[in-house]
């Protein structure tokens, strides 16, 4: 029963046996894209690039590294000294993790702007966050195969988390790192997860997170379902093939990309000690922590959470994970329908840039040692970006301004019962400064809830337009 | 014309096999997760390094910290001066808990007012109670970086936890105990033997 199709020679051949030319023109060549993309759309394809870079450079690194704690530091100068070109592969695989990341987050802020998250697309935002976890669980594993300080030391905070948890806690980090202390084993089995166990998961995901996407049809910076307009064909009028013209259209994006991407690898590869830490030049030593210890740019937000929460471990690390899991919910807590920030009110502008600003802030934060005023500014940017979630969830209906000064109420006052738990007038250092810092949570729901409740023009919502503009 | 509308399927028994095959599937699922699993315990090797360890303390120094290992882990023995053993209790009210209630923290014969056997000699594992990492030892009087009051103590520099020349906890920082004092006993004036308590408890 050969299938039939328009194609003869090698693809007719082909084609009988696999649905070739059906997948090209389903993902390809009649998948129609909305026409008005802007630049914040090239960060799906460059992710996309990076983990290719990755796979591919780490496949290389693979062949000279030895997953072995006595030899591992060792193994990792070889490839930077004797391999040739070794430099250059893993210069290649340690900015592409940054890379990653930063191209992760623009892609993700990117949805934020858009709604990308709404209209049937609530589970291509939900397969993207456990991109996201797996991405980070892989960067983990990834930092601590050179088995320099701060991969140990690193490692060691990220395993006892799993310690905290009440109970179990003890018997499930001994369980991880299959030892007393972090040591060979656990360097053992954290390397089959980085080069097997995950690069497998994240490429099944990846797929998983195109089909979705290609099933309900890409967003845009209107936020306008092009699908509902459509010519006698059966095309949307606002689309265009994504092939040839954004597959074209990405080309300059990745050459720009490209560019920068190995200026970095040739002339500032360790990024003055933040894509490559300093202290890590130094071989692992479990009886000594580095005077300063911070982890990879890319954790340092969810890094000060931890840190900020003090009540007791085990809510440090639940807030930590928390602020990711929040991330999850946000299809289900931003309940407006207008989806482009462009036509939502100006409130809800500022919410998101200002989450934007948190989280550049907490990552800061993050990377600085601990001082009265940087751990109180800790603890307040967390708060800020879990008061996010909920305001989001308060700009989902402007018809009822009034709602947003009970929500005001209600999110201060949580601030204020929060802050007088923590009040110790003892800790003379401590007070100061939550009687100071005090303001930022304040001013924060201050210019997202009570101007669009007392100004009507930062409330006011746009129409949203039947084509997409531009 | 599929199998299901036709009257000659009992369906009781469909679901019931379907339902038999899964739990045998399930069952078989777990009998093969079992070793894969129980494999990411400590293996005999790891267990077997622990033994305790013995250390000569007549040429320690007063103020001087000095690190062992035992169980893969740092363990600190430090000479404390009169100055410092006098300045413990004025830290009591800026800590979590300085009277060490916390049982699982110390042994019995190290539950007083400085933490140790003999005063002036500190024995402590040096993991910070928060996340593992190793505090830093800083003994100097008001350091610029730690406040007027400190009176010297160690300082965690992953997450800023602090300590004092006790091991004691600080409040508001994210450890939430104090500092562990392993079991160790004096085999001579000289000699403390770390992970065990020659029978003291």
């Amino acid at each position: 029963m050969a299938r039939t199709t328009e194609a003869t020679g090698i693809l007719g051949w082909i084609d009988e046996r696999f649905p070739l030319l059906e997948t090209w023109k389903a993902h390809m060549s009649e998948y129609y894209a909305p026409k008005n993309f802007n630049a914040w759309y090239y960060f799906g394809v460059l992710a996309m690039l990076v983990l290719v870079i990755q796979i591919v450079s780490g496949i290389f690194l693979t062949m000279h590294y030895k997953p072995d704690a006595e030899l591992a530091f060792a193994s990792v100068e070889y490839i930077m000294r004797d391999v040739p070109g070794g430099w250059f592969i893993r210069y290649m695989h340690s900015t592409g993790a940054s890379a990653f990341f930063l191209v992760v987050y623009f892609h993700m802020f990117r949805g934020l702007m858009y709604g990308s998250y709404k209209g049937k697309r609530e589970l291509i935002w939900l397969i993207g966050m456990v991109i996201y976890l797996a991405l980070m669980a892989e960067a983990f594993m990834g930092y601590l195969l050179p088995w320099g300080q701060m991969s140990f030391w690193g490692a060691q905070v990220i395993i006892n988390l799993f310690q905290t948890v009440p109970l179990i806690g003890d018997t499930l980090s001994l369980w991880i790192r299959g030892d007393f202390v972090i040591s060979d084993p656990t360097l053992n089995r954290l390397f089959a997860f980085h080069v097997a166990a995950v690069p497998l998961i994240l490429v099944a995901l990846v797929f998983v997170h195109i089909v979705a996407l290609h099933a309900v049809g890409s967003n845009n910076p209107d936020g306008i379902e092009i699908k509902k307009l459509k010519n006698e064909k059966g095309i949307p009028l606002d689309g265009v093939p994504f092939h040839p013209y954004y597959t074209v259209h990405d080309i300059p994006a990745i050459v720009v990309f490209l560019a920068v991407f190995f200026a970095i690898i040739f002339f500032a590869p360790e990024m003055g000690g933040y894509f490559l830490e300093f202290a890590n030049f130094e071989p692992a030593n479990p009886l000594k922590t580095p005077e300063h210890i911070a982890p990879v740019w890319y954790f340092t937000p969810f890094y000060t959470v931890l840190r900020a929460v003090t009540l007791s471990p085990f809510m440090g690390t639940l807030a930590m994970f928390g602020a990711i899991i929040m991330l999850f919910l946000l299809p289900w807590l931003d309940r407006n329908p207008i989806k482009s920030w462009r036509y939502r009110n100006t409130a809800h502008m500022l919410n998101l840039a200002i989450f934007a600003a948190i989280f550049i802030i907490l990552g800061y934060l993050g990377v600085k040692a601990v001082t009265p005023e940087y751990k109180e500014m800790g603890v307040r940017m967390t708060e800020i970006y879990f008061l996010f979630f909920a305001v989001i969830f308060a700009h989902s209906n402007s018809a009822k301004p009034s709602r947003y000064l009970i929500w005001f109420l209600v999110l201060a006052g949580a601030v204020l019962v929060i802050d007088l738990i923590r009040y110790n007038p003892e800790d003379a250092a401590n007070a100061e400064q939550v009687v100071w810092q005090w303001i930022w949570p304040i001013g924060y729901l201050a210019i997202t809830l009570l101007l669009p409740f007392f100004l009507k023009s930062f409330n006011a919502e746009k129409a949203v337009p039947e084509r997409v503009t531009s | 014309m599929s199998d299901s509308d036709s009257k000659t399927v009992d369906k009781k028994r469909r679901r019931m096999l379907i339902g038999a095959t899964a739990a045998v599937g399930a069952v078989g699922t777990a009998a093969f997760a079992a070793p894969l699993l129980i494999s990411w315990m400590p293996s005999a090797r790891a267990k077997a390094a622990g033994a305790p360890v013995e250390v000569n303390i007549s040429k320690i120094e007063p103020g001087q910290l000095v690190r062992v290992i035992w169980r893969g882990k740092p363990v600190w023995l430090i000479k404390r001066s009169k100055e410092t053993l006098a300045d413990l209790p004025s830290n009591n009210n800026l800590l979590a808990d300085p009277d060490s209630n916390v049982e699982a923290q110390q042994p019995v014969y190290a539950k007083n007012t400085d933490r140790s056997i003999k005063p002036e000699m500190l024995v402590l594992i040096g993991i910070c109670t928060h996340l593992g990492c190793s505090p830093t030892y800083r003994p100097e009087l008001a350091a610029a970086d730690m406040g007027a009051s400190w009176k010297g103590g160690f300082y965690c520099p992953c997450h800023g936890s602090k300590f004092d020349l006790a091991g004691r906890v600080y409040k508001n920082v994210p450890a939430p105990t104090n500092l562990i004092v392993p079991p160790h006993f004096y085999k001579s004036d000289d000699v403390i033997l770390v992970g065990e308590d020659g029978g003291a408890v």
